[in-house]
């Protein structure tokens, strides 16, 4: 299921502001693609012009194009809503919906998009939490709401809820920035599970996860506030932490700034 | 956990004095300036609740004169003599023609309300949003009493075509009959009502529409959900008590709505079935109808209705004002 | 397993069959053209009905074309943007009407000597005649209600914003929220008890107190929240200089949000000023010219538009004149709408938004 993702001279604004530049770059299928960079640089509306979450804000606007496979995501005629279908979508903030209950969450993406059985949808739902590491912990009160959860238990609840609709491509927007450390190990391994299955790119503040988890990095970086941000380079997470091939990504990794 | 005290931070500052700054103020503050100061602003406050209270026991004293004396019952007679010997009235119509006209006016005017709530905040090019909401505003600005004479004058004639049309295709039920009379009854009552509550029902629901996080929205987008079904999975959930409460509040003004009753209904003090033929009444209409030819007599019988037109809409906004104050508790726990 | 079945159940492709952008205007034109055609050859004469039907050939006609073209999903999506669009402009019907109406019919005899003549020489039925008898009484019993409930407002909004805690501001809080609902005839009602208790005959200042208890639970609410808005900072840095907690109240605080309370005061002027139920209870009206608000019957603007209406037999002098009273007062009503938001944008704290 997983699909290679190919961008190609991607420009994003904001009404006027240019907030990315011209980004091209490839992201293999079932592999772990970190972005990092300083705050601003844009990795998270790059990660969102993926999925064509971008233009949800008020006046954001793309330009360019994103090949899933071989289909551009911003060429004519294409659906955006089946776009988000194909690519799946985790956030910084866990964000189950409030008055669902753990087993309604899961299940709400397929509820949209099909006509599914009941037992058909206990077994996906039991799945795609067994697939987030979940499962054990929420078996027995799959009918209370997700959100009497801990945060941890929330964000795993929200990426079972992604996987549920067997995704091409998993974006994870930051997912362990509002967690606290042992429920982002448990993140982490689940991703080191997830991408056997899914595409997975995964924008980070933490470079020690970035290393951890992903298999190539980009860097993200700006001029200076105001100016677009653009994509410094992009290369195996192992030879962008040791052996970067711009100054301003050993920079950074090195903590000079940022 | 941690979550909700970030958005406790989040939440703007609401004064909060120190401990010492408390004690001061609890025991009378020292200046004389400060206790003049203090004294004047509780005095007011204490004002508000003298109002109130004198409010319930004046009603209640004048009404109680005139319900001791009648020979009807007052809850039940479908009568409103106060001028005969002995004086017979009761209220059974008004309670009735009350709820009837304000039911159909919730009818017509929630489901409208939460519609332009959303167009406002979902639908609408963002550039239209401002001056649409503005619009809405000075709808709710129009003082009854126009809209009283216009429904009187241009909606009473305009409704003949749809009670005509409803008398054909529905008259067999009863409620929808028509005897072809001018059109100033429940139904119009109710429309124009909903036309007049439509602005506090909209700019209520508006605003919590408006507070949906934006993360519950694009849980939904990023499953891949069309517009609507973002607003069926996070908005709707999430606004469901505030467009509760708002609706009560507009129920609460829909129940005590004088002039634009008065002006169009034609009334009557009899129960009808149909809803298309003149006749019936409200508490506030009969008031302002009776009033000019009531003896002192007939006029503490009207204040007996009016202490009764009281206590509903004190339960109704009641209600509306613990539903906000519950979704309070709520939103601050897990939004 | 589960995998296929997902597969199986979705369309490969991220192409959907969409709609071309003008099919929305499309169909509203036909249903348009199709309602007018209904309503002509069926000969309903009422311009409502075409409405309605335009309207339901409207979400109709788009549900069928879009689910034969996009899918049920996007049909339902499609049919709740056009509900939403319909409900939108059935609310702007009405108000239209009402505006243009009341424009229309009140400038008729909306001139100089309508403003400044009374109907004391004029029987009801009869044109001519004036309504300035009728804006002196609304400029005086709103005038005394404001000079009652502005003060008492605000006075109470400090308390519960600068020292309420306890029992007492929460009995507060609770019953000016009661208060806002109270109905306009209730609190005519209430006055009126008081009035039959004294043996009083009607006259302005009667309608004046029950107007102001209308006006005070709105003067504290929308002071309150503008008190709330003033930063704690501002607060701590006058009281830390040692200035007196009155003082830091009335130099700091309510300076800081003066221009939000004066809003809120005008709107709430606004709403009492087409309140017509306690005045028709307290202050009767009166053809006659009476200045005097302590005395005797007096008349109103809106009390003058529910007479012309009722006592005229429907004559159409006394339509034209509720008209033009009705412009006039829904003038002076969104004037002082207007001014207020001006205020308020002009003087808006800087920390507001």
């Amino acid at each position: 299921m997983a699909k290679r993702i190919d961008v190609s001279g991607l420009t994003a604004y904001y009404g006027s502001h240019k907030a990315i530049e011209d980004i091209s770059m490839t992201v293999e299928p079932r592999s772990v693609t970190a972005f990092i960079g300083p705050s601003g640089c844009g990795k998270s509306t790059f990660l969102r012009t993926l999925n064509r979450m971008h233009e949800v804000t008020s006046g954001g606007r793309v330009e360019g194009k994103v090949l899933l496979d071989d289909e551009d995501l911003y060429g004519p005629g294409i659906d955006p809503v089946s776009v988000r279908r194909e690519v799946g979508m985790v956030f910084q903030r866990p964000n189950p919906f409030p008055t669902m209950s753990i087993f309604d969450n899961v299940a709400a993406g397929l509820r949209l998009n099909g006509n599914y059985k009941k037992s058909e949808l206990q077994d996906i739902v039991e799945k795609s939490l067994k697939g987030a590491n979940l499962w054990n912990e929420v078996k027995d009160r799959l009918n209370k709401p997700g959100s009497g959860l801990s945060g941890g238990q929330q964000q795993r609840l929200c990426i079972a809820r992604a996987i549920a609709v067997e995704p091409n491509v998993l974006l994870m927007d930051e997912p362990c920035s509002a967690l606290d450390p042992i429920s982002t190990l448990a993140i982490e391994d689940l991703i080191g599970e997830l991408k056997e299955r899914f595409t997975i790119v995964i924008v980070t503040h933490n470079m020690q996860q970035a290393a951890r988890v992903s298999d190539r990095t980009a860097f993200f970086n700006l001029a200076a506030v105001g100016q677009p941000g653009k994509l410094i380079e992009i290369d195996d997470t192992e030879r962008i932490f040791s052996n970067p091939s711009v100054q301003a990504t050993e920079d950074y990794i090195s903590g000079r700034f940022g | 956990m941690d979550i909700s005290t970030q958005k406790t931070q989040a939440s703007p500052p609401i004064p909060q004095p120190t401990d010492a700054e408390q004690k001061r103020a609890a025991r009378g503050a020292t200046r004389p300036g400060d206790r003049v100061f203090l004294a004047l602003s509780r005095g007011s406050g204490i004002f508000l609740l003298v109002i109130m209270a004198a409010i319930a026991v004046f009603l209640t004293y004048r009404a109680s004169l005139a319900i001791s004396k009648d020979e009807a019952n007052f809850l039940t007679a479908f009568e409103w003599n106060t001028g005969t010997i002995p004086p017979k009235f009761g209220i059974a119509v008004l309670v009735y023609g009350t709820i009837v006209s304000s039911i159909i006016a919730m009818v017509i005017a929630v489901p409208i309300a939460v519609a332009i709530a959303l167009f406002i905040t979902h639908y609408a090019p963002r550039k239209l949003g401002g001056p649409i909401a503005y619009v809405i505003d000075l709808l709710a600005a129009v003082p009854s009493i126009v809209y009283g004479l216009w429904g009187a004058l241009i909606l009473v004639p305009q409704m003949d075509g749809l009670f005509g049309w409803l008398d054909r295709y529905l008259g067999w039920t009863g409620i929808f009959s028509w005897d072809g009379g001018p059109a100033r009854s429940m139904l119009t009552v109710g429309i124009l009502l909903a036309i007049m509550i439509l602005p506090i029902i909209t700019n209520v629901s508006r605003e919590v529409f408006r507070q949906v996080p934006q993360m519950q929205e694009e849980a939904a987008l990023a499953l891949g959900a069309t517009r609507w079904e973002v607003i069926r999975m996070s908005v709707l959930p999430f606004g469901r008590s505030g467009v509760i409460s708002a609706s009560m509040l507009g129920l609460g003004r829909a129940l005590g709505e004088t002039m634009a009753v008065a002006t169009v209904l034609s009334p009557d003090f009899d129960i009808h079935a149909s809803l298309l033929n003149a006749g019936g009444g409200t508490f506030a209409q009969n008031i302002a109808s009776k009033f000019g030819e009531a003896s002192e007599f007939g006029r503490d019988a009207l204040i007996a209705s009016g202490l009764v037109l009281f206590v509903i809409t004190l339960l109704v906004n009641g209600a509306a004002r613990a539903i906000i104050a519950r979704r309070k508790e709520y939103s601050g726990a897990n939004a | 397993m589960s995998n296929a079945a997902i597969a199986d159940k979705r369309p490969s492709t991220l192409q959907g069959a969409r709609l071309p952008k003008w099919s929305p205007y499309a169909i509203a034109g036909g249903s348009v053209a199709v309602a007018i055609g209904i309503g002509l050859a069926a000969g309903l004469d009422s311009r409502v009905q075409w409405g309605l039907i335009a309207g339901l050939l409207f979400v109709f006609g788009t549900y069928v074309i879009a689910a034969r073209v996009e899918g049920r999903r996007q049909a339902k999506d499609r049919i709740a943007t056009s509900l939403v669009w319909v409900a939108f402009l059935l609310a702007v019907v009405p108000l239209v009407s009402l505006i243009w109406e009341t424009v229309q019919r009140g400038v008729k005899v909306l001139d100089v000597y309508f403003l400044t003549h009374s109907m004391g020489v004029v029987a009801d039925a009869e044109p001519g005649g004036g309504i300035y008898h009728a804006i002196l009484g609304t400029l005086e019993q709103v005038g005394l209600a404001t000079l009652i409930a502005a003060p008492v407002g605000v006075l109470t909004a400090i308390y519960l914003v600068e020292y309420g805690r306890g029992n007492l501001a929460r009995s507060i809080t609770f019953f000016v929220d009661v208060m806002t609902g109270i109905p306009s005839i209730v609190a005519g009602l209430f006055i009126l008890s008081l009035m039959l208790m004294l043996e009083m005959q009607p006259f302005g200042f009667a309608g004046s107190l029950a107007l102001a208890i209308l006006m005070m639970p709105v003067v504290v609410r929308s002071t309150e929240e503008m008190l709330k808005l003033v930063p704690n900072e501002l607060r701590e840095a006058s009281l830390a200089l040692g200035v007196p907690k009155w003082r830091t109240i009335l130099k700091v605080v309510v300076p800081t949000s003066i221009g939000g309370i004066t809003t809120g005061i005008m709107l709430a002027v606004a709403r009492i000023t087409g309140e017509t139920a306690p005045v028709l209870l307290l202050v009767f009206g009166n053809s006659f010219i009476n200045a005097n608000p302590f005395e005797g019957a007096q008349a109103s603007l809106p009390l003058y538009i529910y007479q012309q209406w009722a006592n005229s037999a429907g004559s159409p002098a006394a339509y034209d004149r509720a008209w033009a009273a009705s412009l006039t007062l829904i003038a002076f009503v969104m004037l002082l709408n207007l001014v207020a938001r001006g205020i308020a944008r002009w003087k808006a704290p800087k920390t507001g938004r």
